[in-house]
């Protein structure tokens, strides 16, 4: 028996080519762009460790998706308070992944999101406060691949 | 410990006697709070897509069966042998209804429309328990699904029940094998990114034994689905699933 | 249009200067850019940013690349201030603009 194609479903050439695993670039490559885009992002100033409270699996189930949620601890007032949150990759082929603009009416800085990871890596998440002060913090996530991979 | 203990004995109250427990308890945590949590389950965006085409068009599935609230309880039983003699899964009872209660060209199967009009059916039976009829018309079917569970298939000419019977519990690479009887179905797979229905499950499980991929919708699947529901019997139905 | 489904869970009502938890899930499927050799070259057709203004002042923003989740979720927080209406805004390469609102009733 076979199905009649809906519209919908016309597009499943462009979501087979999807199925193929995010390619990570090449090490060096990689590398260079996630740098760049950290200096871009840091302007200057230097990142103090600490004061994030990044939630992300060490060990991933698949890399489609991994639920990250990140809190930064703030006095929260109108003068001292975040007013961005950034979440970069080390290995995917885009190195700023997601920006989380906020302000005092957030009430604090608390988000969360999923994102896809191409491989094992770094995942690093900068928070800038009103005060100019820029936290950084980083962990490693292994991402594994499924048993059963899809082809159908 | 003591709380350890507890859970296996919960776990073992509600195991039947060849061993078949639900398929949250094979979940990470993370993944079945979020199964449990539709403000987080991206498989609760097709469902509310499938109450709006319940309610959609003049002849709207509502306009014969009222609120889609009707339906609690009707995945539960499905699949079921209709009035012609047929085998057919919700996915198929509501082509049936396409056609020849709406006189429109059937949706599909896997189509967004279709997935979504199953899930958002299967969401009314959420909790309660699976319990097809296997008797009568059905006990052929029910034979042939049998049959082919436990025939054992492809190049690595494994059985279904070698890997969901005799490794249930066990992890092969990233995944803890379950005791594969598909009542998170049509699920939110990670693998997918998407909403998809069981016969698309069970065809990544034919290629992962290296076997051929049957049609979906197709006689061989549709009777396997009977003897997983089955197999299922008194188990909680978990649709929209969320698998990895 | 049917062809945009968000999902929006947040509370109805809350007290002044309650924070409010704010859930959002929306169906998209994120694609990439393709240029691999040897496959048709495709765009990328991300939603690349989400704003939500909270009686007319904005709240908060994000910027989306294609390393974000198909079907995208985020959580963040606003202080209830005043009843109100939340609007939420998602742009989409292309051009495409998706809009949906949810009410907010605050209490002494
Ligand atoms: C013109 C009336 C009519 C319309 C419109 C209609 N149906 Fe039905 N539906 C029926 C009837 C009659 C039956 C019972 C048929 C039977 O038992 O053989 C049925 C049976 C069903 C069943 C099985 C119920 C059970 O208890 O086993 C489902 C599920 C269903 N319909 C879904 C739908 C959906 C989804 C739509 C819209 C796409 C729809 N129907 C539109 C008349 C209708
Ligand atoms: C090599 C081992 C293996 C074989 C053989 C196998 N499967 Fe699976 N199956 C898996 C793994 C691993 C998964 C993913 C983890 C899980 O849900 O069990 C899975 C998933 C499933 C699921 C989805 C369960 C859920 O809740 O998401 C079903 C249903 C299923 N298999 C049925 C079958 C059937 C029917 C056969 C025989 C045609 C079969 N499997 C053969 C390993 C296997």
């Amino acid at each position: 028996m076979s199905s009649p194609i809906s519209p919908r479903f016309a597009e499943t050439p462009r979501r087979a080519v999807l199925l193929l695993p995010l390619a990570a670039l090449p090490a060096r490559a990689q590398e260079e762009s996630f740098t760049a885009a950290e200096r871009a992002l840091l302007a200057g100033r230097v990142p103090v460790d600490g004061g994030i409270t990044l939630d992300i699996p060490t060990l991933s189930e698949n890399g489609n998706s991994v639920d990250l949620s990140v809190r930064v601890d703030s006095p929260w007032t109108l003068r001292d308070h975040v007013t961005a949150i950034h979440v970069l990759s080390e290995r995917n082929p885009v190195p700023r992944v997601a920006s989380f603009h906020l302000s005092h009416r957030a009430g604090r800085a608390e988000i969360a999101t999923r994102i896809r990871l191409a491989t094992t890596q770094q995942v690093t998440v900068l928070a800038e406060t009103s005060t100019g002060q820029v936290h950084r913090a980083a962990r490693e996530v292994i991402v594994i691949l499924g048993a059963c991979v899809e082809g159908g | 410990m003591k709380r350890a203990a507890a859970a296996l004995l919960c776990c073992m109250g509600l195991a039947q006697a060849d061993g078949v427990r639900p398929a949250r308890d094979f979940l990470s945590p993370e993944l079945r709070a979020q199964q449990d949590d539709p403000s987080r389950h991206p498989g609760w965006l097709w469902v509310d897509e499938g109450e709006a085409l319940w309610r959609a068009g003049e002849r709207s599935c509502q306009s014969c069966h009222g609120d889609v609230a009707a339906m609690a309880g009707v995945a539960a039983r499905y699949p079921a042998v209709a009035a012609d003699g047929a085998l057919l899964n919700l996915e198929l009872r509501i082509e049936r209804c396409r056609e020849e209660q709406q006189g429109a060209p059937r949706f599909g199967y896997e189509s967004q429309a279709l997935l979504s009009l199953t899930a958002a059916i299967a969401q009314r039976s959420r909790g309660l328990a699976m319990s097809v009829p296997v008797d009568g018309a059905a006990a052929p079917f029910l034979e042939r699904g049998r049959e082919f569970y436990a025939t054992r298939q492809g190049q690595l000419n494994l059985s279904c029940g070698q890997c969901h019977d005799e490794n249930a519990g066990r992890r092969l690479r990233g995944d803890v094998i379950s005791s594969g009887i598909g009542t998170g179905y049509p699920a939110y797979r990670l693998e997918w990114n998407t909403l998809g229905s069981l016969h698309r499950r069970l065809r990544a499980c034919s290629l992962g034994v290296r076997a051929e991929q049957l049609p979906l919708g197709g006689a061989d699947y549709l009777a396997l689905e009977l003897y997983l529901a089955h197999r299922a019997r008194g188990m909680p139905m978990e649709a929209p699933g969320i698998r990895r | 249009m049917t062809d945009f489904t968000a999902r929006i869970t947040m509370p109805e009502t809350a007290r002044r200067g309650d924070v409010v938890p704010i859930r959002v899930i929306i169906r998209h499927p994120m694609e990439r850019e393709i240029t691999a050799e040897g496959l048709t070259p495709l765009p990328r057709r991300i939603i690349h940013s989400f704003r939500v203004t909270y009686a007319g002042e904005e709240v908060f923003r994000m910027a989306l690349s294609a390393g974000v989740t198909a079907n995208p979720y985020v959580a963040f927080t606003t202080i209830a201030t005043e009843t109100g209406t939340l609007h939420f805004e998602w742009l989409e390469d292309g051009g495409a603009v998706h809009r949906r609102e949810a009410r907010l009733v605050v209490t002494a």
